[in-house]
């Protein structure tokens, strides 16, 4: 085994799996296209896009167990472990400009577009001529009061079970960290186990959370903008959350399996951050779109 | 523990590159080649979009309808700025930013390599997808490259292809500058301190910051459209409590900082290039690096300045007015940093220089109609004429372009070890200069006068001007295909170059041979302070 000196940098070679990504992504967003295309007239089955997920999912077990095989062979010194850490950092920050967006789609509608339908300002002219008689009350599902009347999901009942799940989540994946850092093995994964079944709770309720808001609030994607801002929010979360379980998942198999030491465990931390990202973009959604 | 990884590829000291197509370009993680690749697929997309920009001038050589339908001209018009911006000037400024950035700090290659490969191959899959909406029903998108609902939700089946080519795009831009990022921050050699880095690679230090700040507001932009054609969501839907306006401000709060990504590393490219040719040091080295942070800052509080006559609160206006006028400042700092630079200097005028000059003249032009534009009662006067096409042209053209071709003259000799013909390279700098003139400057004569953009015919007044613009036009293009003759030339052959090639530039890159090897700056060590160009060390 070649071990890598302080003053070298260690640049792999042969990057097989960029390529297969590419691949993956391509023809998943091409049998997207042609299956949402199709909605239009016959909604057909996206086999294209099932087979570009199977590719990107075998990409993600090649790409990171490269990685992992080169980070187990000591292939990684403290200056690579730097660059993870900043492309990670900025990776972040990167997905939270992305919630910015549809946060500020939200604050937006809520803050000008909605009152202005009901003459707020200059608009009078726009309310009676155009949208007379309606009330520019939040929530909305907007003046043509589309796909008709519907009810929100109450804050105090479900979504805050689960911002006590996932703050609670926060906390054990600390645990589970400060374990690690004590080289406790047996606890980390202990704690691990119990961060992963928070997150799975949490999606569980989520998904029980949409079933009744489809079923019996007549709530849906197409409730207006109080539909559009609440579902592409809460999804993308949801979304966000499946990954970071799944992340969590990989750690804890790892951590059973021997990687990861008191002081080398970057992935370890990686996921960590990630998930006290989507904790934080709860607390947002908590308070902008289930409390106010 | 057992594993597959050969003494081969962990020794850094040899020069060999791979062999095969496949090992060598398309498994690369080497930051020249991949460098490399960005250029040449922004050429590609150049002369691609270049050649739908011929359409467009074509057509409006005269007043009618003489070559294309309407609807195609459209489509023309958008995929061309689409091609430009996210095909052409952006992916070149990244090529050299994968070439240039870790040589001149030091670095043995980029931070994170596999990712460098994985940003560069999604766009040439990206703009597959982008470019195989002509062949789908309903056509190519035609409702502008700002994608304004509910015009561009009306385009057939092509707004799902063009969302998900933007997002591929924006993955492979937001992860291009994770990397940059990184590198900078974290790759330089240990002497190499912030403030001894060339301005190219601090203005690449803040463009990185802007593409991940407003890459995935465009993203989220972009998802809204595809919910709102595909899945009934009313975020751009005032019947459904939404506004279209909306859409505009997402947009321009991605698409304004996007105009700063497009110049800010022409700015460092140019700080780079007149210092050389003048002889002189960087006039306002720090001030440089302030006024390009400031710039970046400003960029993402003027965004409305685009939706002036769109309807705003007068509050709005007044703020988005006096702010964006502020941009002003900072951009003077520059360009007076860079006549200072030249002041007294014992000047020579190669073709990287003459580039240069013509940059900083012709830039100002579209500066200063940016400030005409800036103030919004006049605004409602240039909004969607050709003023506003002449503006931007301005600076885009002989500003970002003149500045990618600008730093391909001067650094071709490092990549390939040969010097360019500097005859042929004068001619196609003559030849540019004069026609890209005689192509955008009387469309800021037909704005004033009235006419609208995007519209393939024109009253008859607007005849003449329309006609010089299209000669002027006909002729860029030619002048850029002779500049890509120049290069297949320059890559084949031609005088030898030295490592320094150009006497007194300063800069670690003129420390290694020309053509420069496959692997440089191996080992973390300190490098020779007193070639750099900046910091305290002479």
């Amino acid at each position: 085994m070649t071990e890598i000196s302080e003053n070298q940098y260690y640049v792999p070679h042969k990057a097989k799996w960029p390529i297969v990504a590419c691949v993956g992504l391509f023809i998943t967003v091409i049998g997207a296209s042609l299956k949402f295309n199709s909605l239009d007239l016959e909604p057909t089955t996206p086999w294209l896009m099932y087979l570009g997920f199977a590719i990107l999912i075998v990409m993600f077990f090649g790409w990171f167990g490269e990685v992992i095989k080169e980070s187990e062979a000591k292939l990684y010194n403290k200056h690579v472990d730097a660059s993870f850490r900043a492309g990670m950092i900025w990776f972040i920050f990167s997905e939270v400009m992305f919630f910015a967006a549809f946060f500020g789609a939200l604050f937006y509608a809520r803050t000008f577009a909605v009152p202005w339908l009901g003459g707020e300002g200059t608009n009078l002219a726009t309310n009676v001529q155009l949208w007379s008689g309606y009330e520019p009350v939040w929530p909305t599902n907007g003046p043509a009061d589309l796909n008709g009347r519907f009810e929100t999901i109450s804050a105090f009942a479900l979504p805050l079970v689960n911002t006590l799940l996932l703050l609670t989540s926060s906390v054990t994946i600390t645990i589970a960290h400060h374990a690690l850092l004590a080289n406790d093995r047996k606890k980390t994964i202990i704690w691990m186990i119990a961060t992963v079944l928070l997150g799975a709770t949490f999606l569980f309720y989520q998904v029980e959370e949409y079933i009744e808001a489809y079923q019996h609030l007549n709530l849906t994607l197409e409730s207006g903008i109080y539909g559009a801002t609440f579902f592409m929010l809460t999804g993308f979360h949801g979304l966000h959350v499946t990954l970071g379980t799944i992340m969590l998942i990989v750690i804890t198999i790892r951590l059973i399996k021997g990687h990861f030491k008191a002081d080398n465990h970057f992935g370890f931390e990686a996921v960590a951050w990630y998930w006290h990202f989507v904790d934080v973009v709860w607390l947002g959604l908590f308070i902008f779109v289930y409390v106010l | 523990m057992s594993h597959d990884i050969t003494h081969d590829e962990l020794s850094h000291d040899h020069d060999h590159k791979p062999k095969g197509f496949v090992n060598r370009w398309l498994l690369t993680t080497n930051h020249k080649d991949i460098g490399t690749m960005y250029l040449v697929f922004a050429l590609a997309m150049f002369i691609l979009g270049g050649s739908m920009a011929m359409v467009i001038r074509l057509e409006l050589f005269q007043p009618g309808l003489q070559f294309v339908e309407p609807f195609f001209f459209n489509q023309m018009t958008t995929m061309h700025a689409l091609f430009m911006i996210f095909g052409a000037v952006m992916p070149a400024f990244v090529g050299l930013a994968n070439w240039m950035i870790p040589i001149m700090i030091g670095a043995p290659d980029m931070a994170l390599p596999r990712l460098n490969n994985f940003s560069f191959w999604l766009l040439p899959f990206a703009f597959v997808l982008l470019a195989a909406t002509f062949f789908i029903p309903g056509g190519a998108p035609a409702g502008g490259w700002t994608m304004y609902p509910p015009l561009v939700l009306q385009g057939g089946q092509n707004v799902a292809f063009l969302v998900f080519a933007v997002h591929l795009m924006g993955i492979s831009s937001i992860l291009g500058a994770i990397n940059i990022i990184a590198t900078i921050v974290n790759m330089r050699a240990p002497n190499v301190g912030y403030l001894n880095m060339p301005m190219f690679v601090w203005t690449w230090l803040i463009t990185a910051f802007l593409l991940i700040l407003v890459m995935p507001v465009l993203a989220g932009a972009v998802t809204m459209l595809l919910t709102d054609r595909y899945f009934g969501t009313s975020f751009f839907n005032a019947a459904g409590g939404g506004d279209p306006v909306m859409f505009q401000h997402i947009f321009w709060f991605f698409g304004h900082p996007e105009v700063y990504i497009m110049i800010l590393p022409s700015f460092g490219i140019v700080s780079e290039i007149i210092p050389t040719f003048a002889r002189k040091r960087l006039f306002g080295y720090v001030s440089m690096v302030y006024a390009t942070a400031a710039i970046a800052f400003l960029s993402f509080i003027v965004w409305a300045h685009h939706m002036f006559s769109v309807g705003m609160p007068l509050g709005g206006q007044l703020y988005f007015m006096y702010a964006t006028m502020l941009i002003a400042v900072p951009t003077g700092v520059k360009v007076f940093n860079w006549l200072a630079t030249m002041w007294r200097g014992a000047m020579t005028f190669e073709t990287p220089m003459l580039f240069s000059i013509a940059f900083v003249a012709l830039f100002t032009v579209g500066g200063f109609s940016g400030v005409m534009m800036a103030l919004a009662p006049v605004d409602l006067q240039y909004h969607d004429t050709y003023f506003i096409v002449a503006h931007f042209h301005y600076v885009l053209v002989p500003g970002s372009v003149f500045a990618i071709i600008a730093a391909a003259y001067y650094w071709l000799p490092k990549w390939t070890g040969h010097m360019y013909n500097e005859r042929l390279g004068k001619i196609h700098f003559w030849w540019s200069a004069i026609s890209v003139n005689v192509l955008f400057f009387p469309q800021h004569f037909l704005g004033l006068a009235g006419m609208p953009r995007r519209i393939p015919d024109y009253s008859t007044q607007f005849a003449e001007f329309n006609m010089w613009s299209s000669i002027g036009g006909f002729a860029f293009g030619l002048a850029q295909v002779f500049f890509v003759y120049i290069v297949i030339k320059t890559v084949r052959g031609g005088q030898k170059a030295t490592a320094q090639v150009w006497d007194e530039a300063k800069g670690l890159e003129w420390t290694i041979p020309s053509p420069a090897p496959h692997h440089t700056f191996d080992d973390y060590k300190p490098v020779d302070l007193s070639k750099m160009a900046h910091g305290d060390n002479h």
